[in-house]
């Protein structure tokens, strides 16, 4: 496999990355869980104080947690959601021989190279905005009182927003895991006379298992740390309606300038990614050993 | 130049033996075989000859001098490999070209020895392909072109016929060996294939587990081998093993018989058995034959032999070709 | 009969991919074309989809205010330094995990892997007190650090996963031929893995491109990248609409285009090789 000399030169040349990630990684981290120990407020410098688990104890205990604590989950299960279920959809619609397959597919994928900000903005004005927004001229058209988005249902309409950046990410890895089915199997199913439902149900599902293991996860890992749409759109609002656990964190460092209490929130948050990230690394790495 | 000295070399895997301790002397502008079962570590010796892995203990010294941790690059050696290895991104020329820049010779000189080299293996044609144009045969000559330009001390070829068809197999076979006549330059050639040992070789070396069972030249290792080990691997069809109770004079275990020294008759001889499969090669034929108490023999004989399956024989060996083995599988005297 | 039934299918399938893939696709071809539209045809209460003056002062206006350009270029620099230098630090180490492999090779994937995984929120304070600290807040070369280092454990992983396929026989047949390390991976791996450290590199710009956490937070008007630009469209000044759409519509066709160049990569890149 290699010699002594190349064994050598090789961890020579993993030095670079492995010591800028570590302290990507791990002083920024240890500077975090350090603050979140402190009372430290960027407004008053040189007043730090340890105050042991107050910030977390503050922190957790906050209405405002749980709230954002929910919409987390809201936002994440319900993006998920929406872009397994529309994802299948058009990975099989897509896999269907069809005319300008390859047209069809670019525009299905346009959204997930639109930068959020853009993405947000163009939600939030044009087809948002309750007296100019497209949505709103169709509901006039309708006959309807217009739906004011981000006051009604603020984090739906993230969720919506979100979930059309994120539609073609989980359609086009499902759609190369379709394409990688075997098409003998689908045509013995054919024989053995099965329908198209039971097809996709033991055939179809079962092969895409892993793949869309794969979009829960990555999606996931994303999703939990959505902050452009959210400030773009709602800043949070009404109240916390529409704040996640990262917009949280980033009003209480930055905005309010509670070092401590935003640390504490940030390990927090640091917990529940790994506790997804376990599950993700598992996959991956069962993955790595063929 | 090209002698090849190999010094109680030992290889380990981590904790695994790959190697035990060899000895081997490769004398100059010899043509050296080895065979051996699979994973028996003919392509780790032949990788660490070339400096491509560590040699864990030992010295391997090159043209007399140590060359155990020299570099692959340093050591003056070539290597054909099983899978051509070839620079997919580059041209037949390109490829060949490649070891002579490495070495920084004149531009002038490169073409003139491409040249050369492409009209010793017929390449000239192809000169300006990319490898994925080529066939297998092509490949295979190319990846020797890129070996012998450069005129190593001594080249290394680890399996370099094996995915060629079986007619493409005995032609580069023959150029190899033609190749080796006119380079007069050391050849290790490492293959699993029993015809091109026995044809090519100027001495086979047979590996098993690790060590060296045997060296000599292919006759010397059909005629005498040192043990049942080689006396089973080498020769095709294979030996005949017969188990026998110990012998009380010099301690024979076994025996054993190639296909070609038995003796076949309808009246009488030492085994009655009873014709199985018959393979009718036109030159010649083997009948495998069940002989009770035994396992099935394999018999050679002539190309017009006029039994048919089922039909009720009697064997012999010849006396004098008889292999007698001891307990440990070691060849003994033939006293008869 | 079969025959024509089968057409009848396709056509049927070609209409629903065709509808749903073109509403899909609508805010996009929507803010295009807003942008040529003017202010108040944009808003018009009677939106027309290309019955309308096209105009191109959207695009002079947003042009006109010089930052565009500032920004534009900050988005450049960021996403292709960081890019670039990424790779600098990533193939070496790409190299040696894939061409000398150890036991803990696998785990030291697994580690950069999940170095992606630290929730950016997780070490914002820290970060935004060291770039304050060092003078970095607001400037190009903090944004490329900070790029470069999220983006690292991607592409060792993608490079990773192309260099695996090329035989090892090949850069062993590369030593035997006298090259030096360095030579071996100049003139053979490199071009060699030169489509998969293509790929590699327009998915690391795109993704740098659209980052939209770390360039709001770290940078103002000086190094915001486009991202942040556009962001501050969300003040009243997106109510004009053409010109928020010709702003948008400059920053996204760009990556749009390289985009949909890097659809295969995208999904080994972003899955980390657990979908190929
Ligand atoms: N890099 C390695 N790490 C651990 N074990 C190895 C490694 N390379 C080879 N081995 C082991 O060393 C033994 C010898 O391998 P080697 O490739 O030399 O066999 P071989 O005689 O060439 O077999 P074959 O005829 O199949 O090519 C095998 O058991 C193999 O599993
Ligand atoms: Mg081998």
């Amino acid at each position: 496999m290699a010699t002594t000399n190349s064994r050598a030169l090789a961890r020579l040349m993993l030095v670079p990355s492995v010591v800028l990630l570590l302290a990507w990684m791990l002083v920024p981290l240890c500077m975090t869980l350090y603050f979140s120990f402190l009372d430290y407020n960027l407004l008053s410098p040189g007043t730090e104080e340890f105050i042991g688990f107050m910030n977390y104890e503050f922190f957790l205990t906050d209405p405002a947690f749980f709230e954002s604590f929910f919409n987390t989950l809201l936002l994440v299960g319900g993006v998920l959601l929406i872009t397994l279920g529309g994802g299948i959809g058009l990975a099989i619609l897509l896999d269907q021989a069809i005319w300008g397959r390859n047209y069809v597919r670019i525009m299905v994928l346009a959204p997930f190279f639109v930068m959020p900000t853009v993405s947000a903005l163009v939600w939030k004005n044009m087809l948002m905005n309750p007296v100019n927004g497209l949505f709103a001229h169709f509901a006039n058209w309708l006959g309807m009182t217009p739906i004011d988005f981000f006051a009604q249902i603020p984090l739906l309409s993230i969720i919506v927003i979100v979930s059309w950046q994120w539609l073609p990410f989980a359609a086009l890895i499902l759609l190369t895991a379709i394409q990688s089915l075997d098409r003998e199997q689908l045509e013995a199913a054919d024989l053995d006379g099965a329908g198209p439902f039971s097809k996709f149900y033991y055939i179809v599902l079962p092969h895409l298992s892993r793949a869309i293991t794969a979009v829960i996860l990555i999606e996931t890992i994303f999703l939990l740390s959505i902050f452009a749409e959210i400030l773009v759109t709602t800043s949070g609002g009404p109240g916390y309606a529409s704040t996640n656990i990262t917009y949280l964190i980033y009003t209480q460092s930055l905005l309010q300038f509670d070092v401590g209490g935003g640390s504490a929130g940030g390990i927090v948050a640091v917990i529940i990614a790994n506790i997804v990230a376990i599950f993700l690394m598992r996959l991956i790495g069962k993955n790595l050993e063929d | 130049m090209g002698s090849i000295h190999l010094k109680q070399v030992t290889k380990d895997f981590g904790d695994v033996s790959v190697i035990k301790p060899i000895d081997l002397e490769i004398k100059d502008g010899e043509f050296i075989v080895f065979v051996g079962p699979s994973g028996c570590g003919k392509s780790t010796l032949l990788r660490m000859i070339a400096g491509l892995e560590d040699t864990t203990s030992g010295t391997i010294e090159i043209d007399g001098q140590d060359a155990t941790t020299t570099p692959p690059a340093k050591r003056g050696l070539a290597m054909v490999f099983q899978s051509y290895a070839l620079y997919p991104h580059m041209s037949v020329r390109n490829n060949i070209a490649f070891p002579l820049k490495r070495a920084k010779i004149n531009d002038d000189i490169i073409e003139e020895k491409i040249a050369s080299v492409a009209k010793t293996l017929n390449l000239t044609d192809y000169l300006d392909r990319k490898p994925g144009q080529l066939s297998g045969g092509q490949r295979q000559r190319v990846a020797i072109g890129r070996a012998i330009v450069r005129q190593p001390s001594a080249f290394l070829f680890d399996e370099p016929l094996s995915n060629l068809d079986a007619s493409l197999r005995v032609n580069m076979r023959l150029e190899i060996s033609e190749l080796h006549k006119s380079l007069n330059t050391t050849m290790v050639y490492v293959t699993h294939d029993q015809v091109e040992a026995m044809t090519m070789a100027d001495r086979i070396a047979v590996f098993n587990g690790g060590i060296i069972e045997q060296v000599g030249s292919p006759l010397e290792l059909y005629n005498n081998p040192a043990n049942r080990f080689v006396a089973g691997f080498i020769g095709s069809p294979k030996i005949n093993f017969i188990d026998i109770e110990p012998s009380t004079i010099d301690g024979t275990c076994s025996l054993g018989i190639r296909p070609e020294h038995i003796e076949i008759s309808t009246t009488g001889g030492q085994w009655a058995g009873k014709i199985g499969v018959i393979e009718h090669l036109g030159s010649e034929t083997f009948l495998h034959v069940h002989v009770d108490g035994h396992d099935t023999f394999t018999v050679k004989t002539s190309g017009d032999c006029p039994f048919k399956y089922g039909d009720e024989i009697y064997l012999s060996p010849q006396k004098n070709k008889l292999l007698h083995f001891d307990a440990t599988g070691k060849t003994l005297p033939n006293i008869a | 009969m079969a025959n024509n039934n089968s057409i009848k299918t396709k056509l049927i399938y070609t209409f629903i991919a065709w509808t749903i893939s073109g509403l899909i696709f609508f805010p996009i071809l929507w803010t295009l074309i807003t942008s040529f539209k003017t202010e108040a045809e944009a808003i018009s209460a009677s939106p027309s989809l290309f019955m309308f003056d096209w105009t191109l002062e959207n695009y002079e206006d947003v042009l006109a205010r010089s930052p565009y350009f500032n920004h534009f270029w900050n988005s450049i620099v960021i996403s292709i330094g960081s890019s670039i230098l990424g790779l600098l630090i990533a193939i070496p180490a790409a190299w040696s995990m894939a061409f000398v492999q150890t036991k803990r090779t696998k785990n030291l994937l697994m580690w950069m892997l999940s170095t992606k995984m630290l929730p950016p929120v997780g070490v914002l304070i820290p970060i935004y007190l060291l770039f304050r600290d060092f003078g970095l807040l607001d400037t190009k070369v903090g944004l490329v650090i900070v790029m470069t280092l999220i983006n690292l454990p991607i592409m060792v992983w993608m490079l990773y996963t192309y260099f695996r396929e090329i035989p090892n026989e090949v850069l062993e047949a590369a030593r035997m031929d006298g090259a030096s390390i360095g030579e071996e991976i100049l003139y053979v791996l490199l071009p060699i893995a030169l489509p998969g450290i293509a790929s590699t590199l327009l998915l690391n710009v795109i993704l740098a491109w659209n980052e939209a956490f770390w360039t709001l937070i770290l940078t103002a008007a000086n190094a915001a990248p486009l991202t942040a630009f556009i962001a501050s469209y969300s003040s009243p000044e997106g109510l004009f609409y053409a010109k928020l759409s010709a702003a948008s519509a400059m920053a996204i066709v760009p990556i749009l285009i390289l985009g949909w160049f890097s659809q295969k990569q995208l999904v080994r890149g972003l899955s980390f090789g657990a979908v190929k």
